[in-house]
C-alpha cells in the first residue's frame, strides 16, 4: 500500500494572500527514501505539516484535495491518529519535547501505543543506542544544547518505527558527524526496516546521494519529481541555488554527468585520471605561502576585539564544558568556530557575550559586544516590526515594506535579517558573535549573510561565527577554530583546517582530496580544468 | 520513569498523590475565607517547600503574586459599597458616581489578596515537586480534550519559563540603548503562550497522545514518601469534611466584618498544619537518620 498519497492538494494558511501549497500531487511508496527540496518559503514544510495532519488540523486555513497516510484521509483522522503510521520531527528542537527527561521523552510514544514496561524500556535503549543518546537518558531535556535536543526528539519520531518518518530539515543542529551519522541511520532505517522516508533539506549535499527520488517545490507548486541525478541537471537549467557544490564543481570544470555524492565525484575523476594530476594537498601544519601560522595556546592579544584567556567553565551535569580556554577575534576578522556538539561553542561565545562568567580565566573586550543566539525570534519582541527598528535598519535589513507586519509572520531569513539590523542601531559593537546563523538557510540567503559578514568586518568589528556549516565557514572566514572537549584543537586559516578530513571539510576539498585547500566549487572546478589541460597536453 | 533527583517527601511520592495532596490545601484556601485558615495553608504550604528543598522557588512565586494582595485590596475597597464603617469619602466621581472607602471592604480585600498568595503558594510548590511526566500519563485515561488542557496546564510552565530564559539572554546580547526592558519580555512571553500552546499540543498529538490506547502501568510498591503523602491527604480531607459541616472559622465581611476567632478556630488551624506537615517531616526525619 502506498504510504504516502497527496492528490491535488492546495492549502492556504488563514489570513495568507498566496497559497503555500497548489495543486501539489505526489506518492510515497514503502521503503522510498525521497527528498524533498526548495527555496525558502516555497512550501516544503507546510508539504511535511500536511502529511502528519497538523494542516489543516492545528493551523486551519483552506485546504483543497486528499492526502492519506497509510490509507488514513487526514481530514478524517487528527495526527495523533497518524501518528501510529507516521513518525514525524518539525524544524524546531525547543518545541519539539514535551517530557521532563530524555528518557520520558522516548519512552512516551510507546506507552501511547499500550505498550508495557519491559517493551518500552527496550525501545528507548535501542533508539537512544542507534543515535548515541545514552549517556543523556536521565538527563532534564532543559539542560539539552540545541544539537542534543535535536536528537531527542528525532528518537522520539523513530521509537515505534513506523512505516513512515517525516522529517523537516532533522540534521539542522547537528554536528557533521552526527548529521552523516543520521543520514545513514534513515538509511538503514530504510533498507533494513523498509520504512519510507520524506525528508525535506535545505543541503542537498548530505543526502541526496542516499535518496531515491528528489522532489522540488517552487512557490507552493511541484516543480520537479525525479531521481537525484535528473534533479541536478534540471537544478542546473531551472534553480541553479539548489545545486550541491559537487555539482557546481562539476559544472565549472565541464564534467558530466553531475554527481550525487562524494564517492561517485571521485568516481568520475578518477576515471578520467584526474585525481592523480591534482597537485598534492598541503600538508598538515603548513600554512601555505604568506600565510602565518596561528599557535593555540598564545595569549590573549592585547589588541583584540573581544578575548578569552585561560577560560574554564562548569555546568552542573555536565562538568567542564571549557577548559583552558585561550581565544581571541581581532578587528575586522571573522573566526568561524567549529566542533561537534556539547564542543563548548554556544558557551564560548555566551562567555565572551558576557551572558556567562568564567569560573576561572578572564574575558575582555575592546567595546561593546553583541551576540545573535540561535533562535532569531527571541529578539522581536514588540507587536511590528517598525517598532523593533528604526527606519534606516529596516531599509538596511531589506524589510521596509514589512514594517506593519507582526514579526511572527516573517520567514526565518528575514527574522534573521531583522534580529542582525537591530545589533546594529546602538552603539557599534566590537565584536559580532552569531550562533548557528545558517540553520535552515537557502544558498541565496547564506551568501546575503555572508555579505553582511564581510561588510561588517570591512568597518572593523570582529566576528566570531559558530558553526557546523564548513562551507559558510571556507567562504567568510579568516580563521577556523576546532573546539573538541571544551578547548581549542586546531587554529588555522580554513585552507588548512577545512581540507583533507573526512567531516569538518567542505564537499569540494573532500572530493578533490584537499587538493587546492578548502576551495569553492568554482575554484576547484578551475582547479581541474587545469588539471584536464596538463593531462591532454602533448 | 521518575525524574532522576525526587524533591522530598512529595517530589518522591506519585504525582498523584503529591497533585491531590496540594489541591486539598487549595480546597482549603477556596472554602475558608478566614484568615486564621489561609495563614495556617500559607504556613504548611511554606514549611512543605522547605522539607522538599524548594523554598527558593516558592519565594519568587510569592514575591511575584504580592502586588496582587494590594492590587486587591484596592479594587475591592473602590468598587465595593458594602461596609457600614466608612474611612474616607471620596465624594462624588465621574463615571463612578458616589465613591466611599469602607473599613469592611478594605479589609475582605485583604483576605482575598491573602487568598491568592495561598493558593498560588500552593501551585507554586505542585510545579516544582510534582513530576509533570507522570501526571500527564495519568491524565491519558480521562476524555482526552479535557486531558490535553490540563496536560497543556502542567507542561506551559516550563515551556514559557525556558522561553522567557532565551528571551532574556537575547535582551542581554543586544545593544543596550533603547532596548526592550523586562515588562517588554514578560509581555512578549504572555503573548506569545498561546502560540506555544499550541505547538505543545501538536506535538503531544503527534507523539501519539490523543490515541487513548490502553494504559499499562506498571505495578510499583508503595514507598514511604507515598504512605506519608497519602495519609496526610487522607487527614485531610476528613479535617476539610468536619470543619465544612461544624461550619468552623465563619467569616462575614459585611456589612459589619466579623469572623469566629476562638479555641476551636486555633485548633482547626493547628490541626491542619499538623496533619499536612508532620507527616512529611517524619519521613524526612527519618531519611536523614538512615
Amino acid at each position: 500500500m502506498t504510504v504516502l498519497r497527496v492528490e491535488n492538494l492546495s492549502y492556504r494558511y488563514p489570513g495568507a494572500d498566496a497559497p503555500a501549497l497548489d495543486s501539489v500531487s505526489l506518492e510515497v511508496e514503502p521503503g522510498e527514501f525521497v527528498v524533498c527540496t526548495g527555496l525558502s518559503a516555497s512550501g516544503k514544510s507546510t508539504l511535511l505539516r500536511a502529511a502528519c495532519g497538523l494542516v489543516p488540523h492545528f493551523h486551519g486555513g483552506g485546504v483543497s484535495g486528499r492526502v492519506t497516510v497509510g490509507g488514513l484521509d487526514t481530514r478524517e483522522h487528527q495526527p495523533g491518529d497518524l501518528a501510529a503510521v507516521a513518525g514525524t520531527l518539525l524544524q524546531d528542537p525547543e518545541t519539539q519535547v514535551v517530557m521532563g527527561t530524555v528518557g520520558a521523552e522516548l519512552a512516551f510514544p510507546l506507552e501511547n501505543q499500550g505498550l508495557g514496561p519491559s517493551a518500552v524500556a527496550r525501545g528507548v535503549e535501542e533508539v537512544a543506542l542507534a543515535l548515541g543518546i545514552g549517556e543523556l537518558l536521565e538527563r532534564p531535556v532543559s539542560e539539552l544544547s540545541g544539537g542534543e535536543l535535536q536528537r531527542v526528539a528525532l528518537g522520539a519520531a523513530l521509537v515505534t518505527r513506523p512505516p513512515l518518518v517525516l522529517l523537516d530539515e532533522p540534521a539542522s543542529q547537528l554536528d557533521p558527524v552526527a548529521a552523516d551519522e543520521l543520514i545513514w541511520l534513515l538509511r538503514r532505517l530504510n533498507e533494513e526496516w523498509g520504512t519510507a522516508v520524506l525528508l525535506v533539506e535545505h543541503r542537498l549535499e548530505r543526502c541526496l546521494a542516499h535518496a531515491d527520488r528528489v522532489i522540488v517545490l517552487d512557490s507552493g507548486r511541484l516543480a520537479f519529481d525525479g531521481e537525484p541525478r535528473a534533479m541536478l541537471e534540471w537544478a542546473a537549467q531551472h534553480e541553479p541555488p539548489l545545486q550541491t557544490p559537487a555539482a557546481r564543481l562539476f559544472e565549472r570544470a565541464g564534467l558530466v554527468p553531475a554527481p550525487t555524492g562524494v564517492r561517485e565525484a571521485r568516481a568520475t575523476l578518477r576515471d578520467h585520471g584526474l585525481l592523480d594530476a591534482l597537485p598534492p594537498a598541503p600538508p598538515a601544519g603548513d600554512p601555505g605561502p604568506g600565510r602565518r601560522r596561528l599557535s593555540l595556546r598564545r595569549a590573549p592579544r592585547p589588541e583584540a576585539a573581544v578575548s578569552a584567556g585561560g577560560a574554564w567553565l562548569s555546568r552542573p551535569g555536565a562538568g567542564d564544558v571549557l577548559r583552558a580556554v585561550d581565544f581571541g577575534v581581532a578587528p575586522g576578522e571573522t573566526v568561524a568556530l567549529m566542533g561537534r556538539n556539547g564542543a563548548g561553542k554556544s558557551t564560548l561565545l555566551r562567555l565572551l557575550a558576557g551572558l556567562d562568567r568564567p569560573d576561572r580565566g578572564q574575558v575582555q573586550a575592546s567595546g561593546p559586544v553583541y551576540l545573535l543566539l540561535q533562535n532569531p525570534g527571541d529578539y522581536l519582541l514588540a507587536e511590528r516590526v517598525g517598532d523593533e527598528a528604526g527606519e534606516e535598519s529596516l531599509a538596511l535589513a531589506g524589510l521596509a515594506d514589512a514594517a506593519e507586519r507582526h514579526p511572527r509572520d516573517l520567514s526565518g531569513g528575514q527574522r534573521q535579517r531583522l534580529a542582525l539590523a537591530l545589533m546594529m542601531e546602538g552603539e557599534p559593537p566590537a565584536a559580532l558573535l552569531l550562533d548557528e546563523p545558517t540553520r535552515g538557510m537557502d544558498r541565496a540567503a547564506r551568501g546575503e549573510l555572508v555579505s553582511r559578514l564581510r561588510a561588517l568586518a570591512a568597518s572593523g568589528v570582529g566576528i566570531v561565527v559558530a558553526t557546523h556549516d564548513a562551507e559558510l565557514a571556507a567562504v567568510a572566514a579568516d580563521r577556523v577554530v576546532l573546539l573538541s572537549g571544551g578547548r581549542p584543537v586546531a587554529d588555522a586559516p580554513p585552507s588548512e583546517v577545512l581540507s583533507g578530513g573526512w567531516h569538518f571539510s567542505t564537499e569540494t576539498a573532500r572530493i578533490l582530496g584537499g587538493a587546492g585547500g578548502a576551495c569553492t566549487p568554482e575554484q576547484g572546478g578551475d582547479l581541474l580544468r587545469g588539471a584536464m589541460s596538463v593531462e591532454v597536453a602533448p | 520513569m521518575r525524574p532522576p533527583v525526587a524533591l522530598g517527601p512529595l517530589g518522591g511520592a506519585r504525582a498523584a498523590l503529591a497533585a491531590s495532596w496540594g489541591l486539598l490545601l487549595v480546597a482549603f484556601a477556596l472554602v475558608w475565607s478566614s484568615p486564621i485558615v489561609l495563614v495556617a495553608v500559607g504556613l504548611a504550604v511554606a514549611a512543605s517547600a522547605a522539607l522538599c528543598g524548594v523554598g527558593g522557588d516558592l519565594a519568587r512565586a510569592a514575591r511575584f503574586s504580592v502586588p496582587l494582595v494590594v492590587t486587591m485590596a484596592l479594587i475591592n475597597a473602590l468598587v465595593v459599597r458594602d461596609g457600614e464603617t466608612v474611612i474616607w469619602r471620596f465624594g462624588e466621581l465621574p463615571v463612578a458616581g458616589q465613591v466611599d472607602l469602607t473599613a469592611e471592604a478594605l479589609a475582605y480585600g485583604l483576605v482575598l489578596g491573602l487568598r491568592i498568595v495561598v493558593i498560588v503558594s500552593a501551585f507554586a510548590l505542585l510545579v516544582a515537586v510534582v513530576d509533570a511526566d507522570e501526571v500527564l500519563r495519568k491524565m491519558r485515561r480521562p476524555a482526552f480534550r479535557s486531558a490535553l488542557t490540563a496536560t497543556l496546564a502542567t507542561r506551559m510552565a516550563g515551556v514559557l519559563t525556558r522561553d522567557a530564559r532565551r528571551m532574556n539572554d537575547a535582551r542581554r546580547a543586544r545593544p543596550a540603548a533603547d532596548g526592550p526592558g523586562r515588562m517588554a519580555l514578560v509581555q512578549a512571553v504572555a503573548t506569545g503562550a498561546l502560540d506555544r500552546a499550541v505547538d505543545v499540543a501538536a506535538t503531544l498529538e503527534l507523539r501519539g497522545y490523543a490515541t487513548r490506547g490502553p494504559v499499562v502501568a506498571g505495578r510499583e510498591p508503595w514507598s514511604r514518601d507515598d504512605q506519608a503523602v497519602a495519609a496526610s491527604a487522607l487527614m485531610l480531607a476528613a479535617l476539610m469534611a468536619w470543619g465544612v459541616v461544624s461550619e468552623v472559622a465563619s467569616l462575614q465581611p459585611y456589612p459589619t466584618f466579623s469572623m469566629d476567632a476562638g479555641v476551636v478556630e486555633a485548633a482547626f488551624a493547628a490541626a491542619l498544619f499538623v496533619v499536612a506537615v508532620l507527616p512529611l517531616a517524619l519521613v524526612v526525619r527519618e531519611g536523614r537518620r538512615r
